[in-house]
């Protein structure tokens, strides 16, 4: 355990803060395809607000929350979804992801908006699992946590 | 467009630049490098391409920065060259 991470400001403050970086992620992904953002934005700000509480609380306590095999399936879960509303739309008689080929509802223009929060949902989901994998690869091993944060 | 104010961030763009690559410590090379990506940020926002901002702010300043430090912490953090 290092100075930073012992002190108690810090520790609270990451507390504090973590639930409301992660609610403004999911609002960048759902507000992608009407203003500024999107999957790949809310993506890094949830995993950027995983990583910050990894780097105080310590990687091994990161990994309780977000374990390398949890990783795995987030990446190809929302590879997943992007792939499959993408192939959903060819089944339909559609193009790759033509969202207005599917008979989903009534009225295409409302499908299309739907299938489009469900595309920047799954490159969310990929995009913060690859990148706390990519934070837990190069971050130090746990034994010499001291040179690491200061 | 606010041209003094373009031309200040440009200005402090070339700086941050300029330090990132010729300072000797990479901790500190690290930090300018972030400061860089902000003010770039700004300057994207400024010619109105908020989305490029946003992505710059997130990755450039968040991510990459965190992914160095956490790769400095495995070297001995001075440049030879």
């Amino acid at each position: 355990m290092s100075r930073i991470q012992e002190s108690v400001i810090i520790r609270t403050v990451v507390r504090i803060m973590v639930p409301f970086i992660q609610l403004f992620a999911l609002y960048v992904i759902m507000h992608g395809a009407s203003g500024p953002g999107g999957g790949f934005q809310g993506g890094v700000i949830f995993g950027a607000a995983i990583i910050l509480y990894a780097m105080i609380f310590g990687i091994s306590e990161g990994k309780k929350k977000m374990s390398d095999a949890l990783d795995k399936i987030l990446a190809s879960t929302g590879l997943t979804i992007y792939a499959g509303t993408g192939l959903a739309c060819i089944l339909f008689g559609g193009m790759f992801l033509q969202y207005d080929a599917v008979p989903l509802l009534p009225d295409p223009a409302v499908v299309s908006k739907y299938l489009i929060d469900l595309v920047e949902i799954g490159i969310g989901i990929t995009v913060l699992a690859v990148m706390i994998s990519l934070f837990f690869d190069v971050s130090p091993p746990e034994p010499e946590p001291e040179e690491a944060e200061e | 467009m606010i041209w003094i104010l373009d031309i200040t961030m440009l200005f402090f763009l070339v700086v941050c630049a300029i330090a990132a690559i010729s300072i000797k410590d990479l901790l500190s090379s690290i930090i300018i490098l972030s400061a860089y990506s902000l003010i770039m940020a700004v300057v994207w926002v400024e010619m109105h391409a908020v989305d490029v901002g946003f992505t710059e702010a997130a990755v450039g300043a968040g991510i990459t920065t965190v992914l160095f430090i956490a790769t400095l912490a495995r070297t001995e953090g001075r440049s030879e060259d």
